[in-house]
């Protein structure tokens, strides 16, 4: 009950952003369907009089829809840019098979001895494609046509990726937030949408084409069509442009922080971290948000800017030991320490490009590195016992796992087991309780906003506060869990904002502050 | 009316027609027939350019037909299919309506003509808001050549007209063709592989094999005078039927009154089913009548 009346409250204070969205996600959907209508229908005509390549063109548009859609949009950035463009050209891609391969079954299945009597009568070969064949396929053709739209309405939110707006907006936004309300405005009106075309496009299939001038039937489509291009969201020239991950748009120590705590007023849109940063590359975004040790930083060349107010919660690694294991080996301790202070943002980050952009192994990244930093020492191969060293499943995490291994290794006679690749926080946390691994690389906002989940009041008052956290987190998890946080490695890997090096220099912006006096001057 | 010089057909290394001539008289019925795949529908087709010649020429009323639009040239020939080629989508009276459309027939025009044809081909008023899947076989073979007919074109082109009807309704529909005014003052050209079919249709017969004609003429003259050893063959098993039929009782038997439709054949049945009621008063019995059809073959 209580979860209704939120989902209608919702919808009541967000139904502008719910209209706008769902405007755009009608036009989308429709123009890339007229697009690829105007395209496919033509095509399948033509490969069914050309058998011979029919399987070649099926089999091409067959492709197209087998490419993940995030990796199509992805591709299309260098040359489209962001925003409805490029997701009206992956939408139309995706609606291509169903349309091509309908009309080419349709216009094939037409009987042969109708069109020979056709051709014998002296119909010309226009009338006998527009009076015979096209209306015999037309039920065929309306289904592939009826097909492609549901496809595009669904596909069609995942346009909120590339900052093309839509329902997906909601959708990906509530699932990042962990926000059913927020999923089912979105995802609702969606299916609804995918229903009612669909009803409209079956009551059209019943249309009798030889009764009605085709005009009728095309006209009110095209018309609707038309006027859904002055709905989609407009992109705007000359100011500067946030893109930022539907998650950070919804969340206090995200976008909403930035608007309250630094009044920043930026046009926005919504886009997803797998191509926000190309994009920002490409100039179609000028800030977004994203973390602060990734890879793609160096690989992009941006730079972070500075959280002056201190909106993102802390997010230090450290190493998260079992007390029982510090107990049985105390000699531990202190050669895990040994890296901490280490490694500083900008090193992590160079660190994670290197793997990530790269693709050079974590084994030799790490090892690079620790001989660099004079903290290799050749493994002694003991025989003392074994600790088993865990990981998330990303770059940063196997590189951790990695020096720690060698750190081990060269001063100590114990062995080493690494079980990388844990999934997420939840899967390698629970290992950790149960005796599975010994100790694995977590983050202090980690610990603090995901495993212990305090309540509102101490989030608040702990918020930013870096010490604090470590404080807390190091306090909890020994009450309640007998583990030991070590000492931070260095790196803090939260949200931040960034730009392009050379705009942000040319512009002198180095903290959020000076983001928001730039646009404020503007 | 229709002159066809050394047409020749390949479809890649395959000879369809190979090298036929044969001309066609105003008024005339000429049925092309043959075993399957011998060539009968790939000649018929070449006469309204729906297949075109490797080589060779074909003239309708003296003129090249490759001088002519081939919609223009097909607009003016009559053309009926096994299978109809009615449209499915298009009721009967629309159907018949397409080719005086594409001539721009004004609308009473069309109803008029077609209203004509209805009766004289049997049809049913009400079968005009009906569409093709709602009737009969024959009612379908039908409006097909009605629809062959509503401009009244002059020449007829049929590619196996009766093939797709059981044998009862094929007999009586060739029955009321033959006796349709409209059919009588037309130049036909009719493919079949039926033996009887040809017999009972063809003011003449072009008997053809793997793309050659063995023999033209009429079929008394296939049958009486073959012109080689497979003409002679292809009719050996119907021989006596069919010489039964191609005599007319009058020619046995001079002084019978009987009148010129009536053949050997037909008194045979009269005498063979006298329950049908058809039997006449005279008193020729059968052996009279083999007598004398032996008598009249040898002279
Ligand atoms: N479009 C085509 N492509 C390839 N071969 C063809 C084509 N049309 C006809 N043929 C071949 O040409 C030959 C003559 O075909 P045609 O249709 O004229 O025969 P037909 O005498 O009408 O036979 P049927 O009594 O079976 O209708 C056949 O061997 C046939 O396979
Ligand atoms: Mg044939």
């Amino acid at each position: 009950m209580e979860q209704t009346t939120g989902f209608w409250q919702f919808i009541a204070q967000q139904s502008d952003k719910l209209w706008s969205q769902t405007l755009a996600h009608v036009g989308l959907t429709l123009i890339s369907l007229i697009i690829a209508i105007l395209i496919a229908v033509p095509l399948g005509i033509w490969i069914a009089r050309k058998q011979r390549i029919a399987g070649a063109v099926l089999g091409f548009a067959g492709v197209l829809q087998t490419i993940p859609s995030i990796a199509l949009l992805g591709i299309m950035i260098p040359f489209l840019g962001i925003g409805p463009k490029p997701a009206i050209l992956a939408l139309f891609l995706y609606a291509l098979l169903p349309i091509i391969r309908n009309t080419y079954t349709g216009i094939s299945g037409v009987n042969a001895a109708v069109i020979d009597a056709a051709r014998g009568m002296g119909m010309s070969n226009w009338q006998i494609l527009t009076k015979v064949e096209l209306p015999l396929a037309f039920p065929v053709l309306m289904a592939g046509i009826r097909t492609a739209t549901v496809i595009n309405v669904g596909v069609a939110t995942l346009a909120a990726y590339i900052a093309a707006g839509g329902l997906g907006e909601f959708i990906f936004g509530g699932i990042a937030l962990n926000n059913s309300n927020m999923i089912l405005a979105g995802a609702i009106p969606a299916a609804l949408l995918a229903i009612l075309l669909d009803f409209l496009l079956s009551l059209l299939q019943r249309v009798n084409l030889k009764r009605v001038r085709v005009t009728y039937v095309i006209l009110p489509f095209i018309l609707v069509t038309m006027s859904s291009f002055y709905l989609l969201p407009t992109q705007i020239g000359g100011r500067m442009l946030g893109g930022f991950t539907p998650e950070f748009m919804g969340r206090q120590d995200g976008y909403l922080g930035l608007k309250k705590v630094y009044h920043l007023g930026i046009e926005t849109v919504v886009i997803s971290d797998a191509v926000m940063y190309k994009a920002a590359f490409e100039k179609k975004l000028d800030v977004i948000s994203g973390y602060s040790t990734d890879g793609r930083l160096k690989a992009f060349n941006l730079i972070t800017l500075v959280d002056d107010r201190h909106i993102f919660p802390p997010y230090y690694a450290a190493p998260i030991v079992r007390q029982a294991v510090l107990d049985k080996h105390p000699e531990l301790e202190a050669i895990l320490n040994q890296l901490a202070g280490v490694i500083n943002d900008s090193t992590m980050t160079a660190l994670n490009y290197k793997v990530d952009e790269l693709k050079q192994s974590p084994e030799k990244v790490a090892m690079d590195f620790m001989r660099s930093r004079h903290l290799y020492r050749p493994a002694r191969n003991g025989s003392g016992g074994t600790i088993r060293i865990g990981s998330k499943i990303f770059g940063e995490q196997y590189i951790l796992a990695q020096m720690y291994k060698i750190l081990i290794n060269g001063n100590s006679e114990l062995q080493v087991e690494t079980k990388t690749g844990l999934g997420g926080t939840k899967i390698c946390f629970d290992a950790l309780t149960n005796n599975q691994i010994d100790f694995y690389p977590e983050y202090t906002g980690t610990g603090f906003l995901v495993l212990l989940q305090p309540d509102e009041q101490t989030t608040k008052k702990l918020g930013g506060d870096t010490d604090g956290v470590y404080r807390y987190v190091s306090q909890q998890f020994n009450e309640k869990y007998q583990i030991k946080w070590l000492k931070p490695i260095g790196f803090n890997n939260t949200y931040a904002l960034m730009m392009r090096r050379e705009q942000a220099q040319s512009l002198q912006i180095k903290s959020i502050t000076d983001l928001t006096k730039h646009l404020n001057k503007n | 009316m229709i002159t066809a010089q050394n047409l020749i057909k390949h479809f890649g290394t395959a000879t369809a027609v190979n090298n036929i001539s044969f001309e066609v008289k105003e008024g005339e019925n000429l049925v092309l027939l043959g075993t399957s795949g011998c060539g009968k529908t790939t000649t018929l087709r070449m006469i309204n350019r729906l297949i075109e010649p490797d080589s060779g020429t074909v003239f309708v009323n003296g003129t090249d037909i490759r001088t002519q639009q081939p919609e223009v040239l097909r607009r003016g020939i009559g053309y009926v299919l096994q299978n109809h080629g009615l449209f499915p989508h298009y009721t009967v009276a629309e159907n018949i309506a397409i080719v005086p459309r594409l001539l721009k027939w004004a609308d009473q025009d069309i109803r008029k003509r077609a209203d004509e044809l209805f009766q004289k081909l049997n049809l049913d008023a009400s079968l005009a808001g009906q569409y093709p899947a709602a009737l009969s076989g024959g009612q379908q073979q039908r409006v097909g050549l009605a629809r062959s007919l509503m401009v009244n074109p002059p020449l007829l082109l049929m590619d196996e007209p009766f093939g797709a009807l059981d044998n009862l309704t094929r007999i009586s529909i060739r029955k009321e063709f033959r006796a349709l005014d409209e059919l009588v003052k037309k130049t036909i050209v009719m493919v079949t592989h039926d033996v009887q079919e040809a017999f009972e249709m063809g003011d003449r017969i072009c008997l053809m094999d793997k793309g050659e004609i063995k023999q033209i003429g009429t079929p008394e003259e296939l049958l009486f005078k073959p012109a080689n050893d497979f003409v002679r063959g292809f009719f050996d098993e119907q021989r006596l039927q069919l010489e039964l039929r191609s005599v007319l009782l009058k020619e046995v038997f001079p002084e019978s009154d009987a009148s010129s439709e009536v053949s050997v054949w037909d008194r045979m049945d009269a005498l063979l089913h006298p329950e049908n009621g058809n039997l006449p008063a005279d008193d020729i019995r059968i052996g009279d009548l083999m007598r004398a059809f032996e008598t009249y073959k040898r002279k």
